[in-house]
């Protein structure tokens, strides 16, 4: 099989997996409803813009790093050897990066149609505020995947997805907050033009990073 | 056998003693030498060699931290990975000491000791990033593989330090001195009086740095060496 088809059949691998074992899927859209609950009832709708953003993005980060944690954790031993023994490592961490992306993608726009409903507000530019969505999605999945990968070779402690996720990911979010920011205050594409750039280049940056780092993880 | 240890660099004397001038000369001339007059600054200008040159003392130790994982991931050479963890604590206590003389010297002329600056932000989150990195090392007891999995932790922490500290703070206006409008020592109005003191700091902190790094490095070897006998 060629490297493409196994990276495909790896994503659909573990969306079946996912989707036979339904609770984990549940779980994690109960976490960022009951989330976006806590905001709704402590902010009570007094809400501007800028809170708006900030929050649609910090429950993003706490939802994905839930949601990724797992991503290696629940790989069994013996499935971990049988990847071993069938894929390249570069196989491996694209197809989770893939699929954690799909997964984000979906949490993401469940989440913003959740937080329209609790808190309903104008997005001018809603092409944009979706690109946004969509860059932010691949940045958030790629940086913590690679994480997952490094905590899962160190002990699986929970707690350190984040002490070590965070920090990397604070690049990201400054310009994707500063970049959804401008979409829903309506700037027009040329001058947001340039932040979306750096975004992509950034995204690029951590795919390449995580595609030529992961095999030294794998190796053991 | 690793390479810095037997490194005849590493135990000359001639570097360190270059160290030495450049820092007396640096704290001699710093107080002392001529300053141009400006505006919001005035004589606080002189903390540029004893702020800024933390800074670039620091960005270098982080660079022989990155170049040192890269070097242990294609080699799997332990003393290699001995440089990058020590490079890293002395990335530490150098931002450490950037922190506290920029926080001083902005308390003065800001007004405040944080403000909420691009390269404030920028340095916070190196902090936590390193930090993270020590706490990564801690977590795992098996020697090979702590080395192996922190070296591919400090290679991606570099790069988005470098994005960070470098490109972002580009993006946005700054309070720092030279940027966003602000009088400053940029490469125009740096006057040639200052550039006498200024380099030669940079060059005897930066000396400093990589001095004791290499001698908590060779510290660490000879325990070793005296643990296997």
């Amino acid at each position: 099989m060629s490297f493409t088809s196994k990276v495909v059949q790896l994503v659909l691998l573990e969306a079946r997996l996912e989707w036979k074992n339904k609770q984990s899927i549940t779980a994690l859209l109960i976490y960022s409803l009951a989330s976006i609950f806590v905001t709704y009832l402590a902010f009570q709708q007094t809400i501007d813009l800028t809170t708006w953003n900030s929050l649609f993005w910090l429950i993003m980060l706490f939802a994905s790093t839930n949601a990724i944690a797992k991503s290696f954790l629940q790989d069994s031993k013996g499935l971990q050897l049988y990847y071993y023994s069938m894929l390249s490592p570069k196989q491996l961490i694209l197809a989770k990066i893939i699929y954690n992306l799909i997964l984000l993608g979906g949490l993401s726009l469940i989440n913003f149609f959740i937080f329209q409903i609790v808190f309903p507000i104008n997005i001018d530019q809603l092409g944009q505020y979706l690109l946004s969505i969509l860059l932010g999605s691949i940045g958030l999945s790629t940086v913590l995947t690679m994480v997952a990968g490094i905590v899962s070779k160190a002990n699986n402690n929970a707690a350190l997805l984040a002490i070590l996720g965070f920090p990397l990911l604070f690049p990201l979010l400054s310009i994707i907050i500063q970049c959804s920011m401008n979409a829903i205050n309506g700037f027009d594409w040329m001058v947001n033009q340039q932040l979306f750039i750096v975004l992509i280049s950034l995204n690029l940056i951590t795919v390449l990073l995580s595609y030529l780092l992961f095999p030294y993880l794998w190796r053991e | 056998m690793d390479s810095f240890t037997k490194n005849k660099i590493a135990r000359a004397w001639w570097w360190k003693i270059i160290a030495i001038i450049c820092l007396i000369y640096t704290c001699y001339y710093g107080f002392i030498g001529n300053v141009p007059s400006m505006v919001v600054l005035h004589e606080t200008i002189r903390n540029l060699y004893f702020h800024v040159t933390m800074w670039m003392a620091m960005m270098l130790m982080m660079l022989i931290n990155a170049i040192y994982s890269i070097k242990y991931l294609s080699s799997l050479n332990k003393y290699d990975d001995l440089v990058a963890e020590e490079s890293g604590k002395m990335a530490m206590v150098f931002s450490a000491a950037g922190l506290i003389t920029g926080m001083v010297w902005a308390n003065y002329t800001w007004g405040a000791p944080w403000t909420n600056d691009p390269q404030l932000n920028g340095t916070a989150a190196t902090i936590l990033m390193y930090a993270a990195y020590f706490i990564l090392r801690n977590a795992i007891p098996d020697e090979n593989k702590k080395a192996k999995i922190a070296g591919v932790y400090a290679i991606f922490a570099f790069v988005m330090m470098f994005v960070f500290i470098m490109v972002i703070p580009k993006m946005y206006n700054s309070l720092h001195p030279g940027k966003g409008g602000n009088p400053g020592f940029n490469k125009y109005d740096l006057d040639s009086d200052m550039r006498m003191v200024f380099y030669p700091a940079v060059i005897g902190w930066c000396l400093l740095g990589t001095w004791l790094m290499s001698l908590k490095v060779r510290i660490r070897r000879i325990k070793e060496i005296t643990e296997e006998n």
